[in-house]
């Protein structure tokens, strides 16, 4: 595939097209990997010798984390490419990708919390990492607000790919916060392409079908939310040509 | 149901506060492609006389 053709799919009546078929496939695949992944997780997996049954939170928490942050990059990714190349449907990807994204965001923060009680003994503790991944969520409300804010979808969209960008910071740091910072309360990553060993096989494997659950959801949603801002904006073009 | 021992509560809240939250996103983000797409073709309708 060249570089021109991969530009051509996100033309927005192509993208409408293309996204129509591959909808159905994303959602099933999602419900299908979201209910293995959980089932195991929940009814199959032993409880932690150390964490007792609390570890089942693993198959929520570790997934939606991973997604709070992903969610951020693939709306910098997106952002940057409005930037560069003024693309309609890359600005509302991002818009798009932003409610998914804080939901995650907002998942993680509510499972850590609950977890974090009878481990740590408190909800919530200013840690590295759990302070980052705070500030990563009042930056996606910020973000949202931005855009429901202005009126202009240029302008819009220019201003929140800034905001987009400054927020990386906290996004990269809430995955790394641990390995920056030696300190705090919460553990270093579950998961990491450079360890040999993850956690035990016996929660990986389920945990593996419950993160590609989450990511196939994401990615569900996202082409969902972007169809729609595609036809909210047309819907405004003909109200505007109406009203003239 | 598995023997969830003393963390019952918190395992079971979990869940419950995740799926939860994820059923309402779905469902609000249907409920939208749904509205959208209705006001468009009754939109183009009248556009098109």
């Amino acid at each position: 595939m060249t570089i021109m053709s991969m530009w051509e799919y996100a033309n927005p009546k192509r993208f409408m097209g293309w996204t129509g078929h591959v909808l159905p496939w994303a959602f099933g695949g999602a419900a299908v990997c979201l209910t293995v992944g959980l089932i195991w997780g929940f009814f199959f997996t032993p409880d932690e010798m150390r964490q007792g049954s609390t570890v089942k939170i693993i198959y929520l928490h570790v997934p939606a984390a991973l997604m709070a942050i992903n969610a951020w990059i693939m709306m910098l990714v997106a952002s940057l490419i409005w930037l560069v190349r003024r693309h309609h449907v890359s600005a509302l990807a991002a818009k798009a990708a932003a409610p998914v994204g804080v939901t995650m965001t907002l998942i993680a923060l509510a499972t850590g919390a609950i977890w974090g009680q009878p481990m740590w003994g408190t909800y919530w503790a200013w840690d590295p990492r759990l302070t980052s991944f705070m500030i990563l969520f009042l930056f996606y409300l910020g973000y949202m607000a931005l855009w429901a804010a202005i009126d202009d979808p240029d302008m819009a969209a220019d201003l929140t790919s800034v905001l987009c960008m400054v927020g990386s910071v906290f996004a990269l740091m809430s995955r790394y916060a641990v390995n920056f910072w030696n300190q705090g309360l919460h553990q270093g990553a579950s998961l990491s392409l450079d360890k040999e060993k993850n956690v035990a096989d016996v929660f990986y494997q389920p945990l593996l079908f419950a993160i590609a659950g989450f990511v196939l959801l994401f990615f569900a949603l996202v082409l969902l939310r972007t169809r729609t801002e595609i036809r909210t904006r047309r819907l405004r073009a003909l109200i505007r040509r109406e009203g003239q | 149901m598995p023997d969830l021992g003393k963390y019952v509560t918190e395992v079971l809240l979990a869940y419950g506060v995740s799926i939860a939250i994820l059923a309402t996103l779905v469902a609000m983000s249907w409920r939208q492609s749904r509205r959208v797409r209705r006001d468009l073709e009754a939109a183009e309708a009248r556009k098109n006389g």
